[in-house]
Order: structure tokens, then sequence, then C-alpha cells
């Protein structure tokens, strides 16, 4: 499996079923595309039973959503187990995911990997000892305007942060608050530091 | 039809062709793995990259349509530098442990390294470790040598129709698996050792038994369904070592079930080598000529009313020819070849062979199965009546408990009820209907019913014309159809084998002469006197009192026909062990020993009278249309469920039962087909 982020056996629950709302939701993706296609939602469930199942995704769910799909369950394990955006054993209650590409690395993703590192006290594809958190490396997240960034779970983005405000982060998570996403530094969506500074005649 | 030039020669391919078929058509040989001509294009190996002229980067030959005016260089400089390094890449993380592997001497890896790779390595770094994978009982994992073309799992998932594998992880963390641990549910799996082309799976009951270049090659035809997949038989001295397949287009492509393949150790197993007598209840060894003499007595004044022979499964045509003819001249008309008892009916050759035939399958547009799961009684025409699913515009229903043929099956119900109406309304808009009648349906009391019904049922939607006859019987034994040709069923006022059994039972028949026949319940051969001629020590042995050890279909010259009425031909690859002999040849020694010589000295001469006798016999490895006529007499039909006639697919006759590796396999299979417990998954 790709993303074992530690070799540590753990338990596969026995049964796995979608929650009514999450069954919904399920029916509506499967909805989007032709009859026959069905298949074609698999990631969108596998993202749904990950938010589910405390972040990641056991054997089971992957069973149950190929049962939903009528697909074999190996055409299932074969996606689950491509995207290391899936967890396919237990993970942290917050799932840190630190951007190294390029423009956070240039950005100052060092610093921001170092925090986390000297804070939680463990290693990529670590897990802390109370489960709260795991740590992961990951590639380009897409947010690189705003660089460095951490996703924390499947969620939310925290940007522009550097060794300090990652700190500060972690800090809040550890107390179960939840700080407000985007960026840290009070930057307005994509916009320059500063607020905008073009078309700012515009009424 | 585009025109492409390779390497300067002009070729002209078929539509949706790739450039590695027009390659293959120019005579130009392009190096590859992933692909394969009968499982979906990959394009994942990179091996086939060739130079098209104009374009900005080598192309994959296997995964690129042909177009017209392309121009292809295979050799030029860029494509033999692209191959070169596709070849150092696949070779970064491959173990080069050939010495110690049994693909070594067969391996596409090891050639295509040979002709194409560099002589040394450049790679220092580790190479990466995988996990051997437990795949079940036949194929062997080492997975270190596996470099991911996938052949093994489009093979699965395609044509076997299971999807057991797949590609679990990416990149370089990209293995092959099962993913859950469990032995691979298919009754093909062993074709993927032969789609392999590196070592990473190979034959578990085979291995490290051989190099390739110490077997003894034989072109021969299995025996143990009556598909009569071409097979190799690979042997080294007295011992046979292994099977594959061989090409032919018209019957199992170049597929064979694992039954064929792996069932090769019960050859060695359980031999008859010796004659034998039953002496105090004993069977105790003896020279052929105390068994010939002892048979000789005992036939000395019995009436030919009062003799019977039961030809096998496995039943060579040419010695069930010498059977009959030796019955004939003992005043015997009790002979029979349907040891099952199915109610087959002789008296017109359309009305039991597969007249569709195994490659006409392709042509049909909807089939109706009754009695008969072909996936364990035939996997090959499983495999073939998939490929037509696959193609689309297939529908099949069947009358039979459920079944999972690793397609949709509509059923039609448990038994025959309704069976006229329920068929006929789903085959009324089929252009080219098909009727499987299985061995499940004719072995039952009112089999000859079923057979007029279907009959009627091919008449009534049209499935009988000239160009297509959908009208189709499937066999499990080798011998059936060439008994039936041969007219090894009773002759007038003869007995079947229930009437023998009777007989037996009530003293009315004093010798039998089992001719490799197994499959029929001994308890009812009374009192009388037991003759079985045969490979194998199983029950038929058991209860004889001279046994005669024949030869195993790898150790003669013989002749069978298939359930498409296809005359095909066994060759010896092995003689048989000890004192055995080839069975026609027993019968025809023992002739001159009772009195009544046989008129043919030779095989050759056998098979003259043969073919002169039974016209069908003539042409080899052809399937004339049969002539439709009646067949099967009208009668009620019971309502009661089918039942399928095999329920272990891997022991079936008296090889496969006598194998050790299909006894793992069915012990493997009754493990995972027993209830889930709570702790499962």
């Amino acid at each position: 499996m790709s993303e074992a982020p530690s070799g540590a056996p753990f338990e596969q629950p026995a049964s796995f079923a979608f929650t009514p709302e999450n069954r919904a939701k399920a029916d509506a993706y499967i909805a989007k595309y032709p009859a026959g296609r069905q298949a074609s939602a698999v990631l969108s469930l596998l993202y749904l039973a990950q938010d589910q199942h405390d972040n990641w995704i056991p054997r089971a769910a992957m069973d149950h959503v190929a049962e939903i799909l009528s697909m074999p369950p190996i055409r299932v394990y074969e996606v689950a187990s491509f995207y290391t955006m899936f967890n396919l054993r237990p993970v942290g209650q917050y799932f840190l995911q630190v951007c190294t590409t390029t423009p956070c690395w240039l950005r100052g993703s060092d610093a921001v990997m170092d925090a986390c590192k000297k804070k939680l006290g463990v290693g990529v594809g670590g897990t802390t000892a109370d489960k709260k958190f795991t740590l992961l490396e990951v590639e380009c997240l897409g947010a690189c305007v705003n660089a460095p960034v951490i996703q924390v779970n499947n969620a939310d983005f925290y940007e522009d942060l550097d060794g300090a405000s990652t700190e500060k982060l972690i800090d809040a998570l550890a107390r179960g608050e939840k700080p407000p996403k985007g960026s840290v530094i009070g930057r307005q969506n994509a916009a320059p530091i500063g607020g905008p500074k073009t078309l700012t005649e515009l009424k | 039809m585009p025109k492409l030039t390779i390497n300067g020669i002009a070729v002209e391919v078929p539509n949706g062709a790739t450039v590695l078929q027009a390659c293959q058509l120019a005579g130009v040989e392009v190096p590859h793995f992933c692909f394969h001509e009968r499982l979906a294009i990959a394009g994942n190996c990179r091996m086939c990259l060739v130079e098209q002229e104009k374009a900005p980067k080598p192309i994959a030959a296997c995964a690129m349509p042909a177009a017209d005016n392309m121009v292809i260089l295979t050799e030029s400089e860029r494509a033999r530098k692209a191959r070169k390094g596709v070849m150092e890449f696949l070779l970064i993380n491959h173990p080069l442990d050939c010495p110690i592997c049994d693909q070594g001497g067969e391996c596409d890896l090891q050639d295509q390294a040979m002709a194409y790779g560099f002589d040394r390595g450049r790679y220092l770094e580790n190479k990466r470790a995988v996990k051997d994978k437990d795949f079940g009982p036949l194929v062997e994992t080492s997975m270190n040598r596996c470099i991911h073309c996938t052949r093994c799992v489009r093979f699965i998932g395609d044509v076997a129709g299971v999807a057991d594998l797949g590609g679990i992880g990416r990149g370089e963390n990209m293995e092959i698996d099962t993913f859950v641990g469990k032995a691979l549910e298919s009754e093909l799996s062993g074709n993927i050792i032969d789609l392999c082309p590196v070592g990473a799976l190979t034959s578990k009951p085979y291995a490290f038994a051989a190099r390739p270049w110490e077997l003894r090659k034989t072109e021969s035809v299995d025996v143990l369904d009556a598909v009569g997949s071409n097979i190799r038989i690979d042997s080294r001295g007295p011992a046979v070592l292994r099977i594959l397949p061989r090409l032919h287009e018209d019957v199992n492509e170049e597929w064979i079930s694992d039954k064929t393949r792996f069932a090769v150790d019960g050859l060695a197993k359980r031999r008859l080598d010796k004659p034998y007598l039953r002496r105090a209840g004993k069977l105790v060894e003896a020279s052929w000529q105390d068994a010939f003499n002892l048979i000789a007595t005992r036939l000395n004044g019995v009436a030919g009313s009062k003799i019977a022979a039961i030809a096998g499964d496995l039943a060579d045509a040419e010695a069930m020819m010498a059977l009959k003819d030796l019955m004939a001249a003992l005043g015997s008309s009790n002979i029979d070849c349907r040891q099952d008892g199915a109610a087959l009916d002789p008296s017109n050759r359309a009305g039991y062979l597969f007249n569709t035939t195994i490659a006409g399958i392709e042509q049909a547009d909807a089939c109706v199965l009754i009695g008969t799961n072909p996936r364990v009684e035939a996997a090959i025409m499983n495999a073939r009546l998939r490929k037509r699913w696959l193609q689309g515009g297939f529908r099949v229903a069947a009358f039979g408990p459920k079944l999972d043929l690793t397609f949709p099956v509509t059923s039609l119900g448990a038994g025959p009820e309704g069976f006229a109406d329920r068929a006929r309304e789903f085959l009324k808009d089929a252009k080219n209907p098909m009727i499987v009648v299985g061995q499940g349906a004719l072995r039952r009391k009112d089999g000859a019913a079923i057979l007029a019904a279907a009959r009627d049922l091919a008449d009534g939607v049209g499935a009988v014309r000239e160009g297509w006859n959908g009208f189709n019987v499937l066999h499990l034994a080798a011998a059936r159809v060439g008994g039936l040709d041969l007219g090894f069923v009773p002759g007038s006022g003869g007995r079947d084998v229930a009437g023998i059994l009777a007989g037996a039972e009530k003293g009315e028949i004093d010798f039998v002469y089992l001719l490799g026949a197994d499959e029929i319940d001994m308890n009812h051969l009374g009192r009388a006197f037991v003759v079985y001629q045969g490979s194998h020590g199983d029950a038929g042995a058991a209860r004889a009192d001279v046994v005669l050890p024949g030869a195993a279909y790898t150790e003669k010259d013989a002749t069978y026909v298939n359930t498409e009425g296809r005359v095909q031909l066994a060759r010896r690859a092995v003689f048989p062990p000890g004192e055995a002999r080839e069975d026609w040849s027993i019968l025809r020694a023992l002739s001159g020993v009772v009195g009544k010589i046989l008129p043919y000295d030779s095989l050759a001469a056998l098979r003259a009278q043969m073919a002169k006798t039974y016209p069908t016999f003539l042409g080899v490895d052809h399937v004339p249309q049969a002539a439709w006529g009646p067949f099967g007499k009208s009668g009620a039909l019971d309502p009661a469920p089918f039942v399928y006639p095999v329920a272990d697919f891997y022991r079936t006759d008296m090889i496969s039962r006598a194998s050790p590796t299909m006894a793992e396999c069915a012990a493997v299979k009754s493990a995972s087909s027993q209830p889930k417990t709570g702790t499962h998954g």
C-alpha cells in the first residue's frame, strides 16, 4: 500500500455502511453519470467513506462502495491505493498534509515541516501517541499563490504559514479549536499582501 | 485499409490495426511485453517504441492505430536508443536471478534483454523488494521479477471474468495483487503463467522440475473434458512434466483449463502397470498370458446375451471400435458408452453434437442453457461464451439452479417447468439462437423427452437452417461423441448401462468388460465376472476380477472426437508404465486368446477399417454440418429442478482424481466456499 504511514498492525472493522445522509449524497453523485457508467462515481464515494470513517477507508468500506457501484472490489482497491489522498490505515484525528513542492519550498515549507516535526515529535508518515495528529509530506495542493500551505484532513487549507504560525496552528488544533481557514496572515483570498494593488478605481 | 511503410516495406493493414500489427504483417519484429493480441491494449511496458517520421518522439507501436502514409522506422538510431533505454529501466528493479528462475530459457525478458539490452548494468542503488503473493495452489509468484505489464490482470478480468487481480499502489510502489490475499477463483488461472513474459508467475506444481530445453514436446489433445483442447505435452524420459496449450482458433484459442494443465501429476499416481487377477478376494500380480487365459476360460461357453461391455469417459475411438468388434464376435449386443445413462440418441448425429461449434458461438445472439453449467463442465467453452458476451448483443438464459458464469444469465426456472413457452419467448427475436442441452438434463429419467422438447424448440425458433445449427449438446466426456459415432450403444435387443447393471445384479449377465469405466455404481455388478481395462486404479479396478493395464491419453496414438464432432488425434508422448499397453492392442491380443481374432494387426489397419466403416473418422480436425433429423422421444417433463452433473471441477475422472494438485485445488475451493464467519473481511 502506497501511503502506509506506519507499518503497525491495525484492526479492520468487520462491516461498513453509509449513513442515510451519506447514502443520499452518494446517490446524488451516482446520478451525475449515465446509466451503466456509475463506476465513475468511485472517487466521490471513497471520499465520502473516508469522511464518515475517521479519515481512513477500511476494506469493508471499499467493498461497500464496490457493491453500490456494481464494480469488482479489486477495481475499487486499485483506485483507493493509487491516490495518496485516501488513507487505507488509521490516521490521527488531524491529518496534516504539508506541501513541499517547489513553490511552497521556495516560500519556506522546510520551516513549516520542521515546526511540525518538532511540535508533534513524529517524522513524516508518523502519528502522535495520542492519535491526534498524523503528519504527511505531499505534492502540490494547488494553492501555490499563498504558499506554503498545510491541508488539514480532507477539508481545510491553512496558507501563508511559517514556523511560528504552524506551531500556533497545531496548538489550536490540539486544544480542539478550529482556527479560521485560509491565509493565516489575513490575506484576502489570493490578493497581494496588504490588499488589491490593481483595478482599485473600479467601483 | 490504411497503407503505410515499415522500414521501407509498404503494407496495407485492416482498419483498426495497430502499428505493431502492421510491423508483424511486414515481417518486422518489434519487441514487446504488455501487448497480447487476445487481451485489451494497455501500452504500459513501452518496449515497443518505434520511430514515426515527423512525430516529435517515439511512439508505442502497440497502442498507436495504423494510419495512411505513416512512415515507421523500427531500426533507426532513435528507435534503438528508446528501446535500449526502456530495457534498462525494466531491468533496474528486476532481480536478474535467471539461474534460479523457472522461466529461464522461455523468458521474453531474457530473450529481449539479450537482443535489445545493454551488456552491463549502470544501476548501483538498491533494488526494490516486493513481497510474494499467495495466488493459490497453482500459480507460484515471485513478485520481485514483475515488470507490471498487467497481462495477468487483463486476462483474469477480461477473459476469465473473475476480476481477482489488480495493480495496487502507484508508481514505484505498484504491486500486482488480489489485495485480500485469496486464491484465484478461476478455472483458467493457469493461463496467466503462460502470459507472464517474465518469471513472476510460474507453475507451482512444476516448480524447479525441468528446464525447457530438456523437454520433449509432443502435440496432442486434451481428454479431461469434451472440448478437446489442443495441448503440447512436455515430457522428459518416462515422465510427463507439464501440459501447455497449443493454438487452435476454432477450439481453445490459446487457453486451456486448469484441469487440463495441472491434472498431469495424476498420470504418475495410482497407475496400473501390471495385469492383476483376483485370487481369494485379493488382486495379485499376474502375467498377461495368465490374465488372458483366465478371461478366455470364463468366456468359454457363455452365451453372447450374458456378456456385456461398457466404455468409459476417456476411452479412445480405436479401443472402443476393437471392443465393439470383439463383443460382436462374441455374439453380444450389450454394449454402451453412456456410462451416466444419458438419453443421448445415437440415431442422428446432429442430435448429440455441439452443432453450432465453439467458434460459431461468436455468431450467436441468444443462448438458452438447459441443465448445464459450462463454467465447470467446459471452462474453455465458457470463456468463448463470455467473449461473445463482451462483444455485446448476446443474451444468455438458463434452466437450472442459479449459475455464476462470469456474465449475466437470466434464470428461466430451476427445472423444465414451462420450458417450451419460456425458452421460445426468450429466443423469439434472436437471429442466430443457440440451445445448449447439458448432461444434467439428459441424465434424468425424462432426458429423452427434454431432448425432444429442445429439438422442437430449435425447430420452433428457427435455430436450424442452412448455414446455422443452433442445437447443441454439451458433453462432459472426451470419449462420448466418438463412442456414439462408432455406434457403441446397445444393438437390437441389447442392454444399455442400466440394463447391464440390472442384469448383472439379477445374474442375467455373467461377464462385464469395463473399458476405463469408473463412473458406474460397482455395487450393482453383482456376481458377474468383471474385466477392467484402464490406466488408473479407481473404482473399476477395485471391483474387477481381472485388471488389464492400459495406457493414459499421453501414452498412446489415439483418436478422440470432441463435443463439436471434431475428430482429433492424441499422440504418444511417453510409453505406458511397466507392462501397460495401448488399449486397442490389448483387445487385439485378447481376441486371439479367445479365438475371435480381430481383423487388424496394426493401428494403421484399425484406423483404415474404422474410416471405412464410420466415415466421420475420415476427416481429422474437420467439422462437417450434421444432417438434421428426428431424435429424442416426446414425453412429459418432470418439473423437478435440474442437477448440474459436475460438482467438483477439479476431480471428474480417474486422472484428475489421482492428481494431488487437483485434490489441493478442490480443498482450497471447498474451504473458500464455507459460510463466512464474523471475522471474515
